[in-house]
């Protein structure tokens, strides 16, 4: 009964540490005017606006969807705000992507951004609580347990994480809109880089950038209008377990695995490593590409890093993964999970510029929150499912 | 469209300052009776939505915790909005409109009492040009009816007529936190708060929590022996710079209840956290003075900031179940000077 | 350009909230707990897991919990990590380690720092106990545990501990 949808538009910031020449309103409109032409549309256009971020004491504005209601064109239409948490920029997208699919809407434009460097993101982090136990770590010192756990399950070698680290670095040099891009980053560069949260190294961490991402979707009617090809929504999944219980894998967790499993049931898919083309998934921290094609099942468990170590997920492997350089290369967290879910729709759509996978069919984006806990993801493809 | 209802309803008792439990104790119990009351088993339910803010708990990532309340094992289809839960309840709404569930359960919660809630929704304004004023929203407010009074027929008496009406109202209302009898000569004869309004025209502080939730077609007719069916939803957001608008309209709610079928009303549960907005509110919806406004006493009795909205849908599904309405309305308002309204339009079978 | 006319790029705009916040009945026991010196976590009724510390419920549930069950002092450190890099408001001297520490008697890992023991001498499994500060010192807070230091028992071999990493 559900509508089709594609996304018809994209557009996103350069990122970078601190966007001091834009304001919040600035930046947010530098990603949605890109994704408007992108789709040969103005505001007027569009039916409804959905609003992504990640914490509010982020920017240090309550709500800040409500002051973004001008400059996003959204005066006098619905307009909606998601927080998941990382996941939020995949899960902002599902929710626009349901508009159209409910058959509510014709048109939507939806934005994520993160602003952090208006505020003081560690700072909003890290409000002490008095009777909760305090951070003794930072922010790697939450993650870093777990690949040490994964490594440790795995047999993987130890050089797994900076393979990682190098092909996104390296594919962040062919995308324009990428914060770091480090030229002729090597391996040893990131092996010596220091290591901050043992088995974390420095070069193995995402930035924190301020940054925003933009898509403009239609329902089929509009699409076949569309100036561009579009990417068509072949599936859409969420999935969310408890943060914290006893017995909870977060190397592989549940929620994970049972988001992508629907995910391809919904779109027709038996075999993902064989019928996906190329995926944009959520890694801030270079080990999660392995213990990530484990739990999305394009590798058995245990056998994830195999998939890093014989080159398939490079640009020119037979599942890339990351081509736009990911969230190692940028990472506006409330946009990063929706850039993911961009850059996938335009490897469908043949815009992908220099990281464009040849002849990419069938995408998928995937995001995720948190301490893995909450997971959104879509299939992309360029013919209607 | 498919036939959606609420089949169930839950809150806390709305109180200044709870104190005692943490936001998965209060929780806990309202899910499990909206779970029972809805005779949708809890494992069949087909996606989850939360409505809750970060500043108002103080917290970055505070919605996250409340997942324990759900016992989201096996992994659950789940989503937040950083808005009240009447939005909440839309996308819950939206996701059965796509065939990707059958049923939902909404909550939210909401505590002014940890932080100064004039001071945080500051916050909510434009950090360039307005929040370094320090405008609180009371001040705001009081502009807004301050407008209102200037440009139209409405008075003083009407606004405390509405605080009067509204509390005593709440008085049927167990889970209310302000309610009583008031005398509207004495009303008028206090002392300006913040002039034009007065302590009674504003909203009490309250902590609290509620859950809905909502089946579709079979689903509900097998589930409740009275569903309110949702004949029309929509929301609609108005320009955020106050100068922008004509504050004494809602050109928002009144976009909104058009698009949601808001004619033929029986009941409105208007969420109007100053007497003087119910005013504007009910001149937006064109509501007559054959509909009751309010009978659970509305945000001036109780107003948990991110859970009043969803109360009023909650409010007005209670209506529909206890027979007052055969169409009830339920609205929920979020912004500076309802910046954003959403309308619920329910009827009975 | 004169300097009037140079662009405004950012201003400056503190904002000060203060919050008073409210631990809850369970985190509440908790805490009376630990101010006499007992690490007390709950069991779920329907799950029999035990939590530490807990917040009231069963995440995995959804139920309240109830019935009170003291565990450790000692436990295991199913993983952890080396920090080397100094973080905002931690003052200690790198490196240093964090450790997942699984009390004796609770089903669910604790985030704990380990010292008196080298870096490079922890490892996962190894038997651990925790330290407290002076009684004298003792209020009803986490920080009474001031770390956990390696005790002299074997380590726990992987498999009893892989499903609490």
């Amino acid at each position: 009964m559900a509508e089709h949808c594609a996304v018809i538009g994209v557009g996103q910031t350069q990122h970078d540490a601190k966007r001091i020449d834009v304001s919040q309103y600035g930046l947010v409109r530098e990603a949605a005017e890109r994704a408007l032409e992108d789709a040969g549309m103005t505001y007027a256009d569009i039916d409804a606006v959905v609003v992504g971020k990640a914490p509010d004491m982020f920017e240090g504005v309550m709500m800040p969807e409500l002051m973004l209601a001008d400059s996003l064109g959204a005066v006098g239409k619905p307009m909606l705000r998601v927080h998941t948490a990382g996941s939020v920029g995949g899960s902002t997208a599902i929710v626009a992507a349901s508009l159209i699919q409910a058959g509510v809407h014709d048109r939507v434009l939806t934005v994520s951004y993160e602003k952090q460097s208006e505020s003081n993101a560690m700072w909003a982090l890290s409000v002490k609580v008095p009777f909760q136990q305090g951070m003794v770590a930072g922010a790697g010192g939450y993650f870093a347990p777990l690949i040490r756990a994964y490594m440790k399950r795995s047999g993987a070698p130890e050089d797994t994480g900076i393979r990682v680290a190098l092909k996104d670095r390296q594919n962040a040099l062919k995308n324009p809109y990428a914060h770091l891009k480090l030229e002729g980053i090597d391996f040893d560069q990131i092996a010596n880089s220091p290591m901050l949260w043992d088995p974390i190294r420095y070069l193995e961490t995402c930035p924190s950038s301020d940054g925003a991402c933009a898509m403009v979707l239609g329902n089929a009617a509009v699409a076949k209008k569309a100036p561009k090809k579009p990417a068509w929504v072949h599936a859409t999944a969420m999935r969310t377990e408890p943060t914290m219980f006893s017995g909870r894998d977060q190397v592989n967790p549940q929620a994970g695995q049972d988001c992508a499993r629907v995910l391809y049931k919904k779109a027709g898919i038996s075999d993902p490593r064989k019928e996906i083309d190329c995926c944009e998934i959520y890694v801030p921290f270079s080990w999660f590409e392995p213990m990530w094609m484990e739990n999305l099942h394009f590798a058995p468990e245990s056998e994830g890093w195999k998939m890093t170590y014989e080159g398939a997920t490079a640009l020119d492997g037979d599942l890339p993964v990351n081509m736009s350089g990911g969230v190692l290369s940028s990472n506006p967290i409330g946009a990063s999970g929706m850039l993911r879910f961009a850059e996938i729709a335009n490897q469908i759509r043949g815009e992908a510029g220099e990281h464009q996978v040849d002849g990419a069919k069938k995408g998928l984006g995937h995001a995720y929150g948190g301490g893995s806990q909450f997971f959104s993801m879509w299939i992309v493809g360029d013919q209607p499912l | 469209m498919r036939d959606v209802a609420v089949v169930s309803f839950a809150q806390t008792k709305n109180v200044r300052r709870e104190n005692r439990r943490n936001e998965v104790e209060m929780l806990i119990p309202v899910v499990q009776e909206a779970v029972e009351k809805s005779g949708v088993p809890k494992q069949e339910i087909g996606f989850y939505c939360s409505g809750s803010s970060d500043y108002l708990a103080g917290q970055s990532f505070s919605f996250v915790m409340a997942v324990d309340c759900l016992g989201a094992w096996p992994p659950i289809a789940e989503s937040h909005v950083e808005m009240d839960g009447a939005w909440a309840l839309y996308e819950a709404w939206i996701k059965i409109q796509c065939g990707e569930a059958d049923s939902a359960l909404i909550f939210s919660f909401g505590r002014s009492s940890p932080g100064v809630i004039r001071e945080t929704l500051v916050l909510q304004l434009d950090p360039y040009t307005l929040a370094p004023l320090g405008a609180d929203p009371v001040s705001l407010a009081a502009l807004q009816a301050r407008a209102l009074l200037e440009s139209t027929d409405h008075s003083e008496r009407e606004m405390a007529e509405v605080a009067a009406r509204n509390r005593s109202n709440a008085k049927n209302n167990p889970y209310a936190q302000l309610t009583g009898d008031f005398d509207v000569d004495e009303l008028l004869a206090e002392p300006y708060f913040v002039s034009p309004l007065r302590k009674h025209d504003c909203a009490p502080i309250s902590d609290g929590a509620t859950a809905i939730v909502i089946a579709a077609d079979d689903v509900a007719r097998k589930a409740s022996k009275k569903p309110a069916w949702i004949r029309g939803i929509d929301h609609r957001i108005e320009s955020h710079q106050l100068g922008l608008r004509d504050l004494s309209q809602s050109t928002s709610t009144s976009l909104a209840g058009e698009k949601a079928g808001a004619i033929d009303i029986d009941v409105a549960e208007l969420h109007a956290p100053f007497s003087h907005q119910e005013l504007i509110l009910r001149d937006a919806l064109s509501l007559g003075d054959d509909v009751k406004i309010n009978p659970s006493g509305g945000a001036l009795a109780a107003n948990s900031v991110m859970v009043a909205g969803l109360t009023r849908i909650g409010e007005a599904a209670n209506a529909i179940w206890d027979g007052t309405a055969r169409r009830a309305l339920g609205h929920a308002t979020s912004g500076p000077c309802l910046q954003q309204n959403l309308v619920c339009v329910l009827e009975g079978e | 350009m004169s300097e009037a006319k140079q662009p405004i790029k950012s201003i400056v705009t503190p904002s000060r909230l203060e919050y008073d916040f409210t631990p809850g009945i369970a985190t509440t026991r908790f805490l009376r707990h630990m101010e006499e010196g007992r690490i007390v976590g709950q069991r779920c009724a329907e799950c029999t897991k035990v939590y530490v510390p807990a917040r009231g419920s069963c995440p995995r549930c959804g139920v309240a919990t109830k019935e009170e069950v003291e565990v450790g002092p000692n436990g295991t450190v199913t993983t952890f990590c080396v920090v080397r890099v100094p973080s905002e408001n931690i003052d200690l001297t790198l490196p240093y380690t964090a450790a997942h520490i699984l009390l004796d008697g609770a089903d669910i890992p604790f985030f704990a720092l380990i010292q008196e023991c080298d870096a490079a001498d922890v490892r996962m499994g190894m038997r651990v106990e925790a330290v407290w500060a002076a009684k004298e010192e003792w209020g009803p807070t986490f920080e009474n545990i001031r770390y956990f230091r390696p005790i002299d028992e074997p380590d726990v071999p992987f498999d009893d501990f892989k499903e609490h990493l």
